[in-house]
């Protein structure tokens, strides 16, 4: 089962899974994956293609809802609430657990629309400057504003792969999430462009509980503080990013950081 | 008769010489040093046959063109033609008389004058028909052995068949288009000596259309081809009604088929909106005619109106918008389904619901594409006749209450073609005007629904 370190400070779970199954059909894609999301940190989850791990970040907002032959078993809370509960909402959920994808999907609107999009349906601005104030505060977030400030009317698709992606969690940013998760962010762009966001996580870490699905454990490495490594749907090994990386005491985690497989 | 023989004769032949090409094709190859030709001996053997069948073929259709004519002035020249009336009906039905007698199509004949012709006919017939069964085995013999001459193991045969077969499917694509352009000529031709007549001003700007096809044709009265109102009640029946019918119903059974049907219920509704496209137009005018035009009358007197008209550009137009539904379901039907899946998810990751992420992000997204299928079908609609001539009558209007009678271009172009007026009469000659101006409206809605649907193709890779 999962090794879990020991030498990990106590922190405030913003969510935590406990003995979470996936299926598709019969299928089991995920098999009893427990862990706690901390507020404060980043969580990296890694392992190699198709072990569960974009699976698993999908159950934490529901997004799973959206294939008719998913189903969960087991128990996920945001701050202490049962997200699978019949009387949950499943709009305000993902209002609170906001979601970046693998390949930059701006709307086919403009720059401003696209952050504009997630205030008007949730109804969070009362009046044209105040919606102005969001898309302003969220570009800046995202360390977009000063690229796109003079084009806000310029459609989203427009933007290079890299700006589409930062759009992209300046859309997440502006409905004031309190997790963002995000599934493989980097995987469509270039290095540069990579660094960038990157460099975006580590401004947004602390403000928001970060949940960042990677290939990449050089990335892993660089952004998280918290990494759990999972393999054939199992969470093998949690801890700390460091220890994880320097220290794994499992050793199939050992074998994939250094390069064995995956 | 002949061009059949001659036809089937091209074939034998051609097959004859597919057997005889493959055999020395096999004889080659086993003679050839390596074993090898540099193409199969089917090759070899199509080479020969289209050879022989192609050039045959092109003999046929022009033989076919000339022959009736040579074989008329032949028989006119023998002694028994001398006493036919100069020209004219008469003449001409004497002749198709003795030619049918002749070919065997009729058992005898009715006018005297013909029976001395069918003799004639008959010798004409057949040294006509000689000479094209000699001509056509002289062009097979001739263009079989010169290339069956050609074959030798290195010869390429296979390139040149798949050449000539590339020739073949160009022909095949040029049909469509070089038909086109010939209607597209008749047309022109025809309504520039419509405008030769009555003024290009009068008959887009008039608003009184009442061609009268027993007036004096050297004379027309400009002022009865006003075809204003004949636009305006194609564009408010076909433009206009069909599509507050048609694309609200579209659209939203689209979105339903595409986001909410599950598979089992979409494998039903969906086969069953496309049946809509099939029935026949006649039978929608029944419809519209016998159901539904004398229950909006009855509407009508329920609502106050004195003496409305029975047939009513309201019937038409909403008979006509339930048969354009499929149109506009099925193109918007595909362009909502050509929105990525990532921005489906992208929008209900925000916290929109199935029916916000369909209004502000899938409907946008496939705009162009359902921008596309509105014009593709509009253009289909303004271009409907039947519905129209049982349900909405014939006599030209312009009136903006959808409960009066309204008649509309495509209409109008069939009661002038099928009056008695002769055919170089104004009103005759109008139904191409109307006809070209119809043929540039949907080409141009055609057209920009193309690009719309090209443009929005690249919008996603």
């Amino acid at each position: 089962m999962t090794v879990v370190h020991e030498n990990l400070e106590a922190t405030d779970a913003k969510m935590s899974a406990r003995d979470v199954s996936v299926f598709y059909g019969d299928k089991k894609a995920i098999d009893e994956v427990s862990i706690e999301i901390p507020t404060k940190y980043v969580t990296a989850f890694i392992g190699p293609s198709g072990c569960g791990k974009s699976t698993f970040l999908r159950t934490l907002n529901r997004m799973n809802d959206t294939i008719p032959s998913a189903r969960v078993e087991g128990e996920i809370t945001l701050d202490g609430e049962d997200i699978y509960r019949s009387k949950m909402d499943v709009v305000q959920l993902r209002a609170r657990v906001g979601m970046v994808f693998q390949k930059p999907n701006p709307f086919p609107k403009s720059i401003y629309e696209n952050i504009a999009y997630g205030p008007k349906i949730h109804g969070l601005a009362e009046g044209k400057d105040e919606l102005d104030a969001i898309v302003e505060r969220s570009l800046k977030r995202a360390g977009l504003w000063e690229e796109v400030k003079d084009r806000l009317q310029d459609s989203g698709t427009a933007l290079s792969g890299g700006q589409q992606q930062r759009l992209c969690i300046a859309r997440a940013i502006a409905v004031d999430p309190e997790v963002i998760l995000m599934d493989e962010p980097c995987s469509a762009l270039d290095p540069i462009a990579t660094a960038k966001i990157e460099e975006l996580i580590a401004e947004l870490n602390g403000r928001y509980a970060i949940v960042i699905v990677t290939h990449s454990m050089q990335q892993a490495a660089r952004v998280s503080q918290r990494t759990a490594f999972f393999h054939l749907g199992k969470m093998v090994e949690y801890g700390r990013t460091s220890d994880i990386f320097t220290n794994p005491l499992e050793q199939r985690t050992q074998d994939y950081i250094t390069g064995r497989y995956g | 008769m002949s061009p059949t023989i001659l036809l089937l004769l091209a074939l034998g032949l051609g097959l004859a010489g597919w057997l005889a090409a493959r055999a020395r094709a096999w004889t080659l190859r086993r003679e050839s040093a390596d074993g090898r030709l540099s193409s199969l001996p089917t090759y070899h053997a199509w080479y020969v046959a289209l050879w022989i069948v192609l050039p045959v073929l092109a003999f046929v259709v022009l033989w076919s063109a000339i022959a009736p004519g040579l074989i008329s002035q032949a028989v006119l020249s023998s002694p028994a033609a001398a006493d036919l009336p100069a020209f004219g009906f008469q003449r001409q039905t004497i002749l198709n008389e003795a030619r049918a007698v002749a070919t065997g199509a009729a058992p005898a004949v009715f006018n005297p004058q013909a029976r001395d012709l069918v003799e004639p006919f008959r010798d004409a017939l057949s040294y006509y028909n000689t000479i094209g069964i000699v001509v056509t085995l002289l062009i097979a013999f001739l263009a079989g052995t010169w290339a069956f001459l050609r074959l030798k193991p290195d010869f390429a045969a296979r390139t040149r068949v798949e050449r000539i077969v590339m020739a073949i499917l160009l022909a095949a694509s040029l049909v469509a288009i070089l038909t086109t352009i010939g209607i597209l000529a008749s047309l022109i031709f025809e309504t520039v000596r419509f405008f030769g007549m009555v003024s290009p001003i009068d008959f887009l700007f008039g608003t009184h259309w009442g061609p009268d096809p027993m007036a004096n044709p050297d004379n027309p009265d400009a002022s009865r081809y006003g075809a204003i109102p004949l636009f305006w009640g194609t564009l408010f029946i076909g433009a206009i009604i069909a599509m507050i019918v048609a694309i609200p119903l579209g659209l939203m059974s689209a979105i339903y088929l595409t986001q909410y049907a599950n598979p089992k219920v979409r494998s039903w509704v969906k086969p069953a909106l496309e049946i809509l496209a099939g029935v026949p137009t006649v039978v929608y005018g029944y419809f519209a005619a016998l159901t539904i035009a004398p229950a909006i009358r009855d509407l009508a007197i329920d609502l106050g109106a004195s003496n409305p008209s029975s047939e009513s550009a309201l019937a038409a137009g909403l008979v006509m918008g339930v048969m354009i539904i499929p149109f506009v379901s099925s193109m918007a039907d595909d362009s909502i389904a050509a929105v990525p899946q990532s921005m489906r998810d992208g929008s209900l990751a925000m916290g929109a619901t199935t029916n916000e992420t369909i209004r502000r992000v899938l409907v946008p997204a496939a705009l162009p594409g359902i921008v596309a299928g509105v014009m593709l079908a509009i253009s289909r609609a303004i271009g409907e006749t039947m519905i129209v001539v049982m349900a909405a009558s014939t006599a030209a209007n312009l009136s903006g209450n959808p409960l009066e009678s309204m008649t509309t271009v495509t209409v109008q172009i069939v009661a002038m073609l099928t009056g008695e007026g002769s055919f170089d009469h104004p009103a005759t000659l109008s139904a191409f005007a109307l006809g070209f101006v119809l043929f540039m409206v949907t080409l141009g809605l055609n057209f920009v629904a193309l690009r719309v649907v090209k443009r929005y193709r690249e919008a996603y890779e």
